[in-house]
């Protein structure tokens, strides 16, 4: 890794931050410019490129390049960006909202065709910068602004659907916990390809307590089921064991140890990933954290360029003279 | 006995048949051959909206129309003079544009009755006398083709597909074709079905000696070159021409180029023909939709590259917030629209020129991007390079309005010399200290590209409005004021020639002033009325934002103005709105370029109210 020399404070802009108090982006935030020395890449050739939401507005925060484009639409741009400049780092910034409702389509495509992105996307379950509307990740039944007699549509498990996407690299991790977010940065970075990291996000404002039972210290090490690559998944009170297709919760002790699940984030079959992301869907008594899936596969930039590439060493790079004559030509004098 | 040879100034053909028949095919090798003679042309294929209509039914009719003449011309011919009518719904679909006299050849194996009835004739127009005032010729073409093919390996349905050929060389009997170039693209084509090949070559060949030796043709026909400026010539469609134009263009200003697209009828061609130029550095990008074909070349363009993105109306419908980001952002971009028929999915195969005011109003908030439209297919190429020079020096969008007709339409192109074409060269910002991303280059108004990579740059960019030269957010009333009316004034500056206008006399009443693809009929009609002794002007603009600087003094030089558009009056609303000028409009909106008559009379009818 090259010692660029550089520090937080090289990574922080001179914007002032505007979330609200006590919201999770800071955290997040904080993380990242921390984490970002250690990624060994020139500051000019790091993006960030976001949508709309209150989450998208984290570019204004880093010292790189940045984009704050529109709702939705920010893996598109991503990847133009990442697929015609492979010398880049590229991350996307999301909510809930903007990845899975109004860009759910750009998500899922980016994600099957393994684009050199890493997804961010902040999990709030609910709109924040439209001031508290349900989301697409709002467990059902929710009261909020615009379902004042509960929400009534089935939520999405954006792990789930990433890996239903063919995602190379799909983990969990929590706002407030920098070790682990630090962590499943670094894995993220070392994986080649689309990797989505969905991120649980407080918002005090709209949503407080979303995350509490993962977040309080007397109930987080209990909910949490830790997904450590080769060792078993478990909290500090339960496991997870195999049950026909699908894998169980069960309390630790009420089992064998040996016949708890032994993590294999490289397994190539993408149901045991599915199974696990399964494992909590809408309640969050047990929710496993980590890495879900992380594949080796073909990274789509390299795919395109690499075509490029083979053409010109094949048949010589083009000559527009030859290109504008193609086909029946004729002279007059 | 050799048959007599008439000399002719000009001919339209029209080959019709099943979408089976290979129409596309037979039309696109007679053009070659007539543009190896020397002779101008101008071509328009028709094809059926359904990819496989039931055969033999009349929405699975597909047509292909060639004009050629010893002299130059403008348009495909308002009526075919020659109908090749490969079935009985061929027939049906094509017979009520031919004017009497004209000449029609048809496989009469075709017409049975189980064939005649499916699209609804109740007798045999061969027999029933319904035909009298055409020169009709019934040619069992298939009977012949299978005939002659007998001694080759091939199923009876096999052999049967080379009729197509045969009535290629049957017609080319009749007009003097040269045949080796179509024998070679024979060769090119079945290189590895030799069987196939033989087929095709001895029915072609077959065609031509029926011609030659059966009493049904007595005579065969000459159209001498026409006067063409020397040079280099191939023929070319619009979409080849727009796709080579954006690689000259890439080549001239050494961007990458990258083209996010999704496909849609009529601009798909220009996505598979930039994809086979992978040799070039070309990018393509089949996104999963418009909004991330046009998203994708932002952040191409973002990053440094040609940014271009192409689709129709409903594509571009669909495009339009991520073409406001562009102008916010204030990056090259460049959005090619192939106009078909709307609103809504409308008439995906046929022509019109409906969607300019969704091109320069269709976004939020005041979104001013440039529009720019080619007048013929070859001016496709041309406009692709001045695209790139206004979106690259203003760093702005910029919108090409071509259409159906001449995405597809083709004519000969005088090939350019590379030498000739313009320097596209773009200088992106460089390390500096104190980098401000919105200061504005004093003469352009452009803001610098300043792309990821460029160290001591590092700028945050986004949709919401930006501060005078920091480009930071900024909701300061008066700076919003400011930047609206600083992107208006940018793309308004856009340096455009001017309009030239074409007026010999220097004193016509009326000038008639088109846009686009109208080009062709509206100089055709210019032409025929100016034979007839009337006095018009002709201008046509192919610069619509900004409008080219002189186009007001135009206006008010001419008491007359006639404005032709396949629209009820798009451009006619522009010009009232900014200049006030009661311009006359002239509006069909068929899904068919203009006819050349019905020019020439709209306009007779003002020169004589
Ligand atoms: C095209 C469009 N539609 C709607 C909006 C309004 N809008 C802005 S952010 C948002 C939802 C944000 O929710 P989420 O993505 O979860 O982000 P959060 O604010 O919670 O971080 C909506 C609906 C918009 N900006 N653009
Ligand atoms: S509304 Fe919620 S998500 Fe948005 S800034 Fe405030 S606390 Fe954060
Ligand atoms: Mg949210």
């Amino acid at each position: 890794m090259p010692d660029l020399a550089l520090t937080k404070k090289d990574f922080t802009s001179d914007q002032e931050v505007r979330w609200c108090p006590g919201c999770g982006d800071y955290s997040i935030l904080s993380t990242m410019q921390s984490y970002l020395p250690e990624l060994g890449v020139p500051r000019e050739n790091i993006v960030f490129i976001s949508g709309i939401g209150c989450s998208s507005r984290f570019p204004y925060y880093l010292n790189t390049f940045g984009m704050h484009s529109i709702h939705g639409r920010a893996p598109t741009i991503a990847s133009g960006l990442a697929i015609s400049r492979p010398d880049l780092t590229v991350f996307v910034i999301t909510g809930d909202g903007d990845s899975l409702s109004i860009g759910g389509n750009h998500l899922i495509h980016a994600l099957r065709r393994n684009v050199n992105l890493k997804i961010l996307l902040f999990n709030n379950r609910i709109y924040g910068l439209t001031k508290g509307q349900y989301s697409p990740t709002s467990e059902k039944g929710k009261i909020t602004k615009s379902t004042p007699m509960g929400s009534l549509d089935q939520p999405f498990n954006p792990i789930s659907l990433a890996i239903g996407a063919e995602a190379s690299f799909v983990a969990r991790t929590v706002d407030s916990d920098r070790k682990h977010l630090t962590q499943t940065l670094r894995a993220a970075s070392a994986h080649k390809g689309s990797a989505l990291i969905e991120i649980y996000q407080n918002c005090p404002i709209f949503n407080d307590g979303a995350f509490d039972i993962v977040k309080d210290s007397d109930t987080k090490e209990a909910a949490l089921l830790q997904m450590v690559h080769g060792q078993a998944i478990k909290s500090s009170t339960h496991g997870l064991i195999h049950a026909g297709a699908s894998l169980k919760v069960v309390e630790l002790g009420s089992v064998d140890e040996s016949q708890l699940v032994i993590h294999d984030a490289h397994n190539p079959d993408p149901a045991y990933a599915f199974a696990l992301s399964r494992v909590s869907a809408s309640e969050l008594d047990h929710v496993p954290v980590g890495i879900f899936r992380d594949v080796e596969r073909d990274e789509y930039g390299s795919m395109v360029n690499q075509q490029i590439a083979d053409v010109i060493a094949k048949q010589g790079a083009g000559d527009l003279a030859s290109l504008l004559s193609t086909g029946d030509t004729w002279v007059v004098d | 006995m050799t048959k007599p040879v008439l000399p002719l100034k000009e001919v339209v053909i029209r080959f019709a048949g099943d979408s089976g028949d290979g129409m596309q095919l037979t039309g696109d090798r007679f053009t070659m051959d007539t543009a190896s003679l020397g002779n101008d042309l101008s071509t328009l294929p028709n094809y059926p909206a359904e990819i496989r209509a039931p055969q033999g039914t009349l929405p699975g009719v597909s047509s292909f129309q060639l004009h050629f003449a010893d002299h130059l011309i403008q348009t495909p011919g308002d009526a075919p003079d020659v109908l090749v009518a490969m079935n009985p719904a061929a027939m049906k679909a094509n017979i009520k544009d031919l004017p009497r006299g004209a000449t029609i050849i048809v496989d009469a194996d075709e017409f049975t009755t189980r064939n005649l009835t499916k699209v609804g004739y109740a007798t045999n127009p061969l027999e029933d006398g319904s035909l009298e005032s055409y020169d009709v010729h019934a040619v069992p073409l298939t009977t012949l083709t299978v005939a002659a093919l007998s001694g080759l390996p091939l199923s009876r349905k096999d052999a049967e597909r080379s009729k197509n050929m045969f009535a290629l060389g049957l017609l080319s009997w009749l007009y003097h074709r040269p045949t080796e170039a179509t024998e070679n693209f024979l060769k090119a084509k079945f290189s590895k079905k030799p069987d196939i090949l033989e087929a095709n070559l001895i029915a072609y060949r077959t065609g031509w000696n029926f011609g030659e030796t059966t009493e049904g043709f007595a005579v065969s026909y000459e159209i001498a070159p026409a006067k063409m400026a020397p040079g280099l010539y191939r023929n070319i469609t619009g979409n080849i021409a727009l796709a080579h134009g954006l690689i000259a263009a890439s080549q001239l200003s050494g961007l990458k180029l990258f083209l996010g697209s999704y496909p849609i009828t009529p601009a798909s061609d220009i996505l598979h023909e930039l994809s086979k130029h992978k040799k070039f550095g070309v990018i393509t990008f089949q996104a999963e939709d418009e909004i991330a074909a046009v998203g994708s070349a932002l952040g191409a363009s973002y990053g440094g590259a040609l940014g271009i993105t192409s689709t129709s109306g409903p594509g571009v419908a669909l495009k339009a917030e991520m073409i406001g980001l562009a102008v916010m952002l204030e990056l090259p971009l460049i959005v090619i629209d192939v106009q078909r028929g709307g609103p809504s999915t409308g008439l995906p195969t046929k022509t019109e020129q409906a969607d300019l005011l969704q091109a320069m109003f269709g976004r939020n908030g005041e979104s001013p991007v440039a529009v720019i439209a080619p007048s013929t297919p070859s001016d496709c190429f041309t406009i692709a390079l001045e695209a790139v020079r206004i979106s690259t020096t203003y760093r702005v969008p910029v919108f090409i309005l071509s259409d159906g007709y001449i995405a597809n339409g083709s004519e000969p192109w005088k090939i350019p010399d590379i030498a000739d074409l313009p320097d596209l060269h773009v200088e992106f910002a460089k390390t500096q200290e104190g980098f401000l991303p919105y200061l504005r280059d004093p003469q352009t108004l452009a803001r610098p590209w300043a792309i990821p990579g460029t160290k001591g740059i590092e700028h945050r960019i986004g949709g919401v409005e930006k501060a005078d030269k920091t480009g930071e957010i900024s909701y300061d009333p008066a700076n919003h004021d400011l930047m609206v009316r600083a992107r208006a004034a940018k793309v308004a500056g856009i340096q455009v020639p001017n309009l030239e206008v074409d007026d010999p006399s220097d004193d016509a009443e009326v000038l008639l002033l088109g846009w686009g693809s109208t080009y062709g009929p509206i100089a055709s009609a210019v032409n025929a009325l100016r034979e007839n002794g009337n006095k018009v002007a002709q201008a046509h603009l192919k610069y619509i934002n900004p409008f080219p600087k002189n186009l007001g003094e135009v206006l008010r030089k001419y008491p007359k103005v006639i404005v032709p558009e396949m629209n009820l009056g798009q451009l006619a609303m522009l010009l009232r709105a900014e200049f006030l000028k009661d311009v006359i409009g002239y509006n069909v909106v068929r899904g068919l370029p203009f006819t050349t008559s019905e020019i020439v009379e709209a306009t007779l009818e003002v020169l004589n109210a």
